[in-house]
């Protein structure tokens, strides 16, 4: 799976979040989604078929890669450090923010940030990825 | 894109396209995005021309894949660079030695072959994670405790084969040590398993380390003559009880002592979990002390007292002796451990404070005993790995606090060993300090060693990477110094950033650099064509040899 593919997986989690459509709805579409790389040339033009997110998926990969650093509670080396950052204006645990775009939870996981290192496709996958992130920016 | 020094586009796209079709093109990384997420993301050449970068990344499923590429690699003479879990951050990550090479990704073969709670060992593959080992151990229901290092999302195999070290009982926290057993992938794609498994039908493959004839397994650590593809580990019984002490001593000229009773305490079996030293005048915590200081604490440094630490002569003990008085806080600590049941980490206790009475005015605290499992207000407070829990919570040591508003980018390690004795403690503080005063850096406070090793000491300096070059400059420089400096006084790192094999390697030169040409006589037999991993821990194959070494 490439670059073009997980913007357009993470696009369209986004864009059914924001418009208030149920997740699974997006599983009976086919989208064809293009990109263009910096140089403005079409990077790729990729299918994707049956995007919806799992978000059973999601919770897993979180619980598998994140919680370590992210859970509520001592311990928490990224969770105390956004404590800090935030002051009390949002959670400081991801599981508890309501305003984590898929975007931006992608954006985090393929560029880390400080000490969190970036995580290869091997580590999570763009499909994984686009649960993640899907699952972090859920409506309760 | 990055192509190793003597390898064309056409062999590398001959290579690429041979990668594809034994492994699947699915898993076959070229595209600038995928390769770049195998930078090392603590790279102290972060941005400069001399950042390892790998030209792709492969990820094959099985062993028998990894033989494939390994034969595809010597028939185009592109250069491999295997990594387990890619995850020793400060030593290398996922990038290569050499840039150009292609990142072998061993992080699909992630399965735990084995537990045997009998035997107390499990065989496990380099894509398994301590985290992963950990819940297939709770999974299966059984009684061991895996020895983790810190951070615990790094793989038992790459950590023991980079030789990284762990927390409880001495035997175990030696992760190389306590391995039993290899598979290993040579470079021309054979296949070579050690100790007893090279007994075809072989029982005692993780009972019995060294088999027959030579013992081979540690030519596969810290070098590129193998790719390890499962590895046995004994694991330590779950203890009834665990039991903490603390000494304490109030005079700056009791650390000798100190460091002699409490080596003869853990050579004779008595402590046996991993001791430390600390020093609460200089609120100096001891490494994996549950009661430890805040590593973020942001108290200002005693400038004065750090001086007299330094110095030592009659001035500086009188010094600290005034400050001993009037803060009620020791000059040293000592921390020792016991594992084992409660009857007997009791007695163990009592025969350590009976040994330490040799000091005048010691004082022990009131120990601390737990059982197991830990309860949930336990978990919250303890350092897990002294207990075998895996735990991310090391990086706390960097992140955002209220007196560092921005986190830590990254670090790296200067990590001598030095010989177990308080003189040497004092000697390597001064030599290191000097050197940073050179060099322009901050003298660091007074810094007491690590006590993972048996029988030595590892002074452990931290030095941050960043993204800035100019910043990243600089520390290279001091490294450049401290590892010559260390030499002369015959001190050797255990371990280094990729940036500094070379000149790490250089130090060991004893015999005109007689062991680094025996290990390049085993590269150039078992890997002519120089395809696995050139320049890891300073051996390089010949094709890639400078004509000056």
């Amino acid at each position: 799976m490439n670059k073009t593919l997980l913007i357009a997986a993470a696009g369209v989690v986004a864009l059914v979040l924001v418009t208030g459509y149920f997740v699974v709805s997006a599983s009976k579409e086919e989208l064809i989604v293009s990109a263009e790389n910096a140089n403005g040339e079409v990077a790729a033009v990729a299918a994707l078929k049956e995007a919806a997110a799992d978000l059973e998926n999601g919770e897993a990969v979180y619980d598998y890669w994140c919680a370590a650093c992210h859970d509520p509670g001592p311990g928490h080396p990224g969770t105390q450090s956004l404590a800090i950052k935030y002051d009390r204006e949002r959670p400081a645990a991801l599981e508890e923010r309501t305003d984590l775009s898929p975007e931006l939870t992608a954006y985090f996981v393929r560029n880390g940030f400080a000490l969190m290192p970036f995580f290869r496709k091997t580590e999570i996958s763009d499909a994984d990825l686009r649960d993640l992130s899907a699952y972090l920016a859920r409506e309760e | 894109m990055i192509l190793p020094p003597d390898v064309s586009q056409q062999q590398f796209d001959q290579a690429i396209s041979l990668f594809q079709r034994a492994i699947g093109s699915d898993w076959v990384f070229t595209a600038e995005e995928d390769v770049g997420l195998y930078r090392d993301a603590y790279s102290p050449f972060w941005g400069e021309p001399e950042e390892r970068m790998a030209s792709a990344a492969i990820a094959p499923a099985s062993v028998e894949e990894v033989q494939a590429v390994m034969r595809i690699a010597n028939e185009t003479s592109v250069p491999l660079y295997p990594i387990s879990t890619g995850k020793n951050l400060g030593y290398g990550g996922s990038a290569p030695a050499l840039s150009g090479s292609v990142v072998l990704d061993l992080k699909r073969m992630n399965r735990v072959l084995d537990i045997d709670e009998e035997n107390a060992s499990v065989l496990v593959e380099p894509g398994a994670s301590y985290f992963d080992l950990y819940r297939e151990i709770r999974a299966a229901g059984a009684k061991l405790w895996i020895d983790c290092p810190d951070p615990g999302w790094g793989s038992p195999i790459g950590n023991a084969l980079d030789r990284g070290g762990g927390y409880t009982r001495a035997q175990f926290r030696n992760h190389f040590d306590s391995h039993c057993g290899m598979e290993v992938v040579l470079p021309n794609g054979e296949l070579l398993r050690t100790g007893m498994g090279a007994l075809p039908e072989a029982q005692t493959w993780q009972q019995y380390k060294p088999g027959f004839g030579p013992w081979v397994d540690g030519l596969f650590s810290q070098s590129n003559f193998g790719v390890v593809t499962k590895m046995g580990f004994w694991m330590m019984p779950e203890p009834e009880a665990c039991l903490i002490g603390r000494f304490y001593a109030d005079r700056y000229e009791d650390l000798p002592a100190l460091v002699r009773i409490l080596t003869h305490l853990e050579n004779a079996g008595i402590v046996n979990g991993m001791p430390g030293f600390g020093s609460p005048l200089l609120q100096r915590r001891v490494p994996a002390d549950p009661q430890g200081d805040d590593p973020n604490d942001t108290t200002a440094i005693d400038q004065a007292l750090h001086d007299a630490f330094y110095s030592g002569d009659a001035a500086a003990r009188a010094l600290i002796a005034e400050r001993v008085k009037s803060t009620g806080r020791s000059c040293w600590s000592a921390l020792v451990k016991f594992y084992g049941p409660e009857r007997m980490v009791r007695l163990q206790w009592e025969l350590a404070k009976e040994r330490f009475a040799e000091i005048e005015n010691i004082r022990a605290g009131e120990p601390e005993i737990y059982g197991f499992p830990l309860s949930d207000a336990e978990l919250e407070k303890v350092h897990k790995p002294t207990f075998g829990i895996p735990s991310l919570s090391v990086f706390n040591y960097g992140i955002r606090t209220e007196g560092r508003p921005e986190p830590l980018q990254g670090h790296q390690a200067f990590s001598p060993v030095i010989p177990r004795n308080g003189e040497a403690i004092f000697e390597a503080n001064k030599v290191f300090a000097e050197i940073f005063k050179e060099e322009g850096l901050p003298v660091p406070p007074f810094s007491l060693p690590g006590c993972v090793w048996e029988r030595t000491l590892m002074m452990i300096f931290i030095f941050p990477t960043t993204k800035d070059p100019a910043v990243n400059q600089k520390y290279r420089r001091a490294f450049h110094k401290l590892i010559p400096r260390a030499a002369e006084r015959g001190w050797g790192e255990y371990r280094t950033p990729v940036a500094y094999y070379d000149r790490v390697m250089a130090t060991y030169s004893y015999g005109d650099h007689a062991l680094r040409r025996f290990h390049e006589t085993i590269k150039d037999s078992l890997d002519p064509n120089g395809i696995l991993s050139p320049g890891r821990y300073g051996i390089w194959p010949q094709r890639n040899r400078k004509s000056e070494q």
